[in-house]
């Protein structure tokens, strides 16, 4: 019997496989010193071109001239060589590769660490450095050493103040930030079914604060209906009985708010110990939380009120911002003096539109607090888009109240 | 493949931010990223890579999965890192630009020589020696090739 990595690698845990790659993809980042090595290769084709995405999210539209060129110079590439190209504005790789491409049981690759965001499908995905990835796209497969599975089993459903991501960091927090080094993590039992494909999306995502190398959830009726609406009819996937390295319990009913305190992902405390924290900025995207399901929380707590600080979003891809549109919530996050950034990854990796200041602070719902990522000498809670929401409002870190209708 | 070098000793859990910072990964210039290492952490650091062998605690290389990390330590005459754990990722990374990475839990001594045989399987910090799991024949060639790349054209 096999767990979800086990049976998409076709091989048991600890053993090295071979495999095709279904998806293999690079952001304007990791895809210039991917293009290096590809041309250090001596290559001259790409094994699959069908299967290969460039996605520009990093720094988009480019800082400056230095920036510029280098994403010039892989968007004439993959133009040459009729590659899937999104170009600056159109989102973050992990969502746009979420957004009807990645499907169940398929191997994904991506050169960014965030990969395993799209395990939340019930696809084995993960993240490489660049000359994995340029080997990858002379010979369209690459080696894997086929993991343990750790099982993150939920139980019950979310109180009104908690959400994904107070469980992600929480699970983050107890299994720490190499406790799942080289493993898989699945996410099992009841509590799954209650949540929605945004919520795993931020789930799975996390999974790589642990050391782990994927975060994979079964699919489900909830994904099939997710993937329905872009075209796709795929199956459910269903757990057999298997043996886990080890099982975490959480029930979402014991889930609270809480906050990542820096520089470590997994210093996890309850926002209410540390209520009233000065605050110097709120930012609210990237691949954990910059979804519609998040967007649409946060306006439903600052609707009609104003921000007391400067409180920055980053939708995760264009679809997200329309649909913010289209649903007013756009104008309810203008409304209330945020300021609205360009579908992509925002100031989450410290190159731009929003770097700290020495001594700022940062309540952020992205995935990383390390010291000086976002801006030499600022500091970074991540927590919550509630908590986000709330203390965008007091101006200094707050609970959440009950998020309702 | 041997290396040879004198000890740096670092805490457990380096992220590949503390490597090289986010904002000055956009440039060929490999020698940018080696001018920069360890920025964050200290930046007197830089110039004092050469010929260093990085001991540090568990889960070297967490974080990003930027390769320029373990460029910017090649780079800047970082001889291998060792430590009881590296982030998978990175690890990866280092085999293939080719840097050597042992797995060992070991005491460090700022500035003890070290010396250690990847394909034997031993390190040898000061006085101190300890068997280290070898590397895989294949691992062991593309790092003496000096990386993937160099490894790949030397087959063809």
């Amino acid at each position: 019997m096999s767990t979800l990595s086990e049976k998409i690698l076709g091989a048991q845990a600890g053993s090295y496989v071979d495999c095709r790659v279904d998806r293999a993809y690079v952001h304007d980042g990791t895809g210039v010193l991917t293009l290096d090595a590809w041309k250090s290769m001596q290559a001259d084709t790409l094994a699959r071109p069908d299967r290969v995405y460039v996605l520009f999210d990093h720094i988009v539209p480019a800082n400056n001239s230095v920036t510029a060129g280098l994403q010039h110079d892989l968007r004439l590439f993959a133009r040459e060589k009729g590659l899937s190209f999104t170009d600056v504005g159109e989102g973050i790789c992990h969502q746009l590769m979420g957004e009807g491409i990645a499907l169940p049981g398929e191997i994904v690759v991506g050169a960014d660490s965030h990969t395993c965001t799209l395990g939340a499908f019930g696809a084995f995905a993960t993240g490489v450095g660049a000359t994995d990835m340029a080997a990858i796209w002379v010979e369209g497969g690459t080696w894997f050493r086929v993991p343990e599975t750790i099982a993150v089993n939920l139980a019950g459903s979310f109180s009104g103040r908690a959400e994904a991501k107070d469980l992600a960091l929480t699970y983050v927090g107890r299994l720490s930030m190499d406790g799942a080094t080289y493993r898989a993590l699945e996410f099992v039992g009841e509590g799954v079914t209650t949540l929605s494909m945004d919520s795993r999306l931020t789930l799975s995502n996390l999974a790589v604060e642990t050391g782990a190398k994927a975060g994979l959830f079964y699919s489900d009726d909830v994904t099939c209906n997710y993937l329905k609406e872009y075209g796709h009819k795929v199956h459910p996937q269903h757990p057999d009985e298997c043996s886990y390295l080890r099982e975490l319990y959480i029930d979402l009913e014991d889930v609270v708010p809480v906050v990542a305190i820096p520089p470590r992902v997994d210093t996890i405390k309850p926002v209410a110990d540390l209520e009233g924290m000065p605050l110097d900025q709120v930012f609210l995207g990237t691949c954990t939380n910059g979804r519609f399901e998040d967007l649409d929380r946060f306006a439903r707590i600052i609707r009609g009120k104003k921000v007391k600080i400067r409180t920055l979003v980053a939708p995760a891809s264009r679809n997200v911002l329309v649909r913010a549109t289209e649903s007013g919530i756009l104008q309810d996050l203008l409304m209330a003096g945020c300021t609205v950034l360009p579908p992509g990854c925002g100031p989450c990796l410290g190159a731009h539109q929003g770097v700290l200041g020495e001594g700022e602070v940062c309540l952020s719902t992205a995935n990383r607090n390390f010291r000086n990522r976002m801006g030499v000498g600022g500091e970074i809670y991540l927590a919550s888009v509630a908590t986000a929401a709330a203390s965008a409002l007091s101006g200094s870190l707050a609970c959440p109240k009950e998020v309702t209708g | 493949m041997r290396i040879e070098g004198t000890a740096l000793c670092m805490g457990p859990d380096i992220d590949t931010d503390i490597i090289i910072a986010g904002r000055y990964l956009r440039t060929r210039d490999r020698t940018e990223w080696a001018r920069h290492a360890f920025e964050d952490l200290d930046p007197s650091l830089a110039p004092r890579l050469e010929g260093r062998v990085i001991i540090a605690g568990k889960n070297f290389g967490c974080g990003s999965s930027r390769e320029q990390a373990a460029i910017a330590l090649k780079e800047s005459g970082v001889k291998g890192v060792v430590a009881p754990s590296f982030a998978r990722i990175f690890f990866r990374n280092a085999i293939n630009i080719g840097l050597p990475v042992v797995e060992c839990d070991c005491t460090c001594r700022a500035g003890e020589p070290v010396t250690a045989d990847l394909g034997e399987g031993i390190i040898t910090i000061g006085e101190r020696s300890y068997r280290i799991r070898p590397l895989s024949p294949r691992m062991v060639e593309i790092l003496s090739a000096g990386g993937l790349v160099e490894y790949w054209r030397g087959r063809r």
